[in-house]
């Protein structure tokens, strides 16, 4: 008889004006596991973080604003985000064109393929780091290409963009692949139809509808990009004012023993991690308003 | 957000082929716009994935299998591996237990501040791994919030295996949760509602109603989450020291090898380490390709009842 005390059977008590902070359920455990995530959560995550903003205020506010604003962390700045939004756009780009290839036609080892686009979540950054410096230093198999050209890819921030280019490769891919495949055909029938020509049909029918998805996945790239650290070390050179990305800078200061201006840089970028968290979750309220998911 | 982004990596829905594409229509391309953009991927795709991955194993066989034996029986890869080996084994089952507890208050119960709490799980794959092993530092760092007393009674979090753990739960904090939340949510609560009014206790229930039907999500998290723990590099490198032989994780033992212009035994553990991500992503592959199998049946047998 436990059953008649859930709410969702008898929906007229949420009527009752004081309304209880969780819905009563026939179900156990709420109360234990509940408290377990949210102790283990704070423990973990939650104050260790804290403890981050409240170090980076422990510097006087004048010497906290040269940490973050000076002219070194200004450049690495420019390149983390620079080099992560070029990274992003080559991944939307070319994202958009392997999930389409691999939900719209098909080809011999279509699987496997579809299988290896996770690689990057699979690989341990530091191997994928050694890797692509393998491949693209001067005398690697395509770096030594480009050096004919006089163009250096390692060591310079096209490195830097290439290593974030492949962390952030899966994402577009697996954001658009769902939704294009969920489309339904009659729209394009209709569109067709209707007279419109395939191109027509693309940018007016599908884009717009795939637009949403193609959004998060670019910043989901994004964000990944910029706290990155294990793939970029290896092939950026490292060079203040040039090849040195924002982690990177708060990993020297530690060896410095400069936890102070560490925690100032960390807290920059947890400030833009929460941002970019909030947009990702803007996008996919909207996204999901768009499909009606 | 965790809903969405569990999506990410599951490509089952790709997997049907969509009949339009055997030929020429309306709602196609024409068939060299089509080879075109097979090319472009593939190009996109082998330059990308395929060539570091063969690089990796080209260049660790680069100066023979002696040399490559030689590498990974090293004394100090062993130490290691045995160190990776035990930091994910101890972060994976405490995000297991975790993901469990989490998925099942979000999935089943309705809370006020649900939707912050789905927000916050996600929160670690938005920090940086830099910063993950950075706030660590700053409260078990010698200068530390808690350095003096850890100091006193002589406790060793940083620079030592603990920190090592701790860096490796913080990244890979959210994995099981991300891929039990949505699955649980799908499943609804009528199941283990049954259970509970035919006089099941709540671990009868959790074992015999809900853990069967959520093992294969389980299991594909716990994977993932493996991958990630053991190929850490950023967060566990702020918090290790780097002590050879005692506090160097795999991916850490490959920095000092390249550094030290080592390059075979550098990529001789790196092959390692991307056997391991190849492995995975097998087994992924196969469970997705089981669930879409199971999915498909049970949308056949609704079907023909």
């Amino acid at each position: 008889m436990s059953g008649l005390t859930s709410t969702d059977a008898l929906p007229h008590q949420q009527l009752n004006k004081k309304q209880p902070w969780v819905k009563k359920s026939v179900l156990p455990g709420f109360g234990l596991s509940f408290g377990y995530s949210t102790l283990y959560a704070s423990l973990l995550v939650f104050i260790p973080l804290a403890a981050l903003i409240v170090k980076s205020f422990g510097l006087p506010l004048d010497e906290l604003w040269d940490v973050v604003s000076n002219k070194r962390a200004l450049a690495s700045y420019r390149l983390t985000f620079g080099a992560s939004f070029i990274g992003a756009l080559i991944n939307l780009i070319f994202g958009f064109i392997v999930a389409w290839v691999l939900v719209r036609y098909s080809f011999p080892g279509k699987r496997i393929i579809d299988a290896i686009v996770d690689l990057p979540f699979a690989l341990p950054t530091a191997v994928a780091g050694i890797a692509l410096t393998a491949l693209y230093a001067p005398n690697g198999w395509i770096g030594q290409w480009f050096a004919l050209l006089g163009i250096k890819i390692a060591y310079t921030w096209i490195g830097v963009t290439i290593a974030l280019t492949f962390i952030g490769l899966p994402f577009v891919v697996r954001t658009v692949q769902p939704v294009l495949a969920d489309l339904e055909a009659e729209v394009e029938e209709a569109a067709a139809s209707l007279g419109a020509s395939r191109w027509q049909t693309f940018t007016r029918v599908l884009l717009p509808a795939l637009l949403p998805s193609l959004l998060t996945g670019f910043a989901l790239a994004f964000a990944r990009a910029i706290g990155e650290y294990g793939s970029v070390v290896f092939i950026s050179g490292n060079m203040p004012y040039r090849t040195e990305i924002t982690p990177l800078l708060i990993m020297t200061k530690l060896e410095q023993f400069d936890y102070a201006g560490a925690a100032a840089l960390g807290s920059v970028m947890l400030l833009f991690s929460f941002i970019l968290l909030l947009f990702i979750n803007l996008l996919q309220h909207w996204s999901h308003k768009r499909t009606g998911g | 957000m965790a809903g969405v982004i569990s999506n990410l990596g599951h490509s089952s829905t790709a997997i049907k082929t969509s009949p339009r594409a055997a030929h020429q229509s309306a709602t196609s391309e024409a068939r060299w716009i089509r080879w075109t953009l097979i090319s472009i991927a593939m190009l996109f795709l082998a330059l990308f994935l395929l060539l570091p991955l063969i690089i990796v194993f080209t260049e660790a066989f680069a100066k023979g299998m002696g040399v490559y034996i030689a590498a990974i029986t090293d004394p100090d890869a062993a130490a290691a591996i045995k160190l990776t080996l035990i930091a994910a084994g101890i972060a994976v089952p405490l995000n297991v237990i975790f993901g469990l507890a989490a998925s099942w208050a979000i999935a089943k119960f309705e809370f006020k501040g649900k939707q912050i709490a789905l927000t916050l799980i996600d929160l670690p794959f938005a920090v940086s791994p830099v910063v993950a092993g950075l706030i660590y530092m700053l409260l078990f760092g010698a200068q530390g919030l808690f350095g003096q007393t850890l100091m006193d009674h002589d406790v060793r979090i940083m620079f030592a295996v603990p920190g090592i753990v701790l860096a490796t739960v913080f990244i890979t904090f959210p994995f099981i949760a991300r891929e039990l939340i949505p699955l649980m949510q799908e499943q609804g609560k009528e199941q283990e509602e049954a259970a509970i009014t035919l006089g099941a206790n709540g671990w009868q229930m959790f074992f015999r109603v809900t853990l069967p039907s959520i093992k294969w999500a389980l299991l594909y998290g716990i994977i993932l989450c493996n991958a990630r723990a053991m190929g850490e590099f950023g967060a566990v490198s702020v918090v290790s020291g780097k002590i050879r032989g005692q506090t160097n994780t795999m991916p850490l033992h490959i920095e000092i090898l390249y550094n030290e212009y080592q390059f075979a035994a550098a990529f001789a553990v790196a092959s390692l380490l991307a056997l391991l991500a190849l492995v995975t992503l097998v087994l992924k592959s196969a469970l997705e390709w089981k669930a879409a199998r199971e999915h498909e049946i049970a949308v056949l047998e609704a079907q023909t009842q």
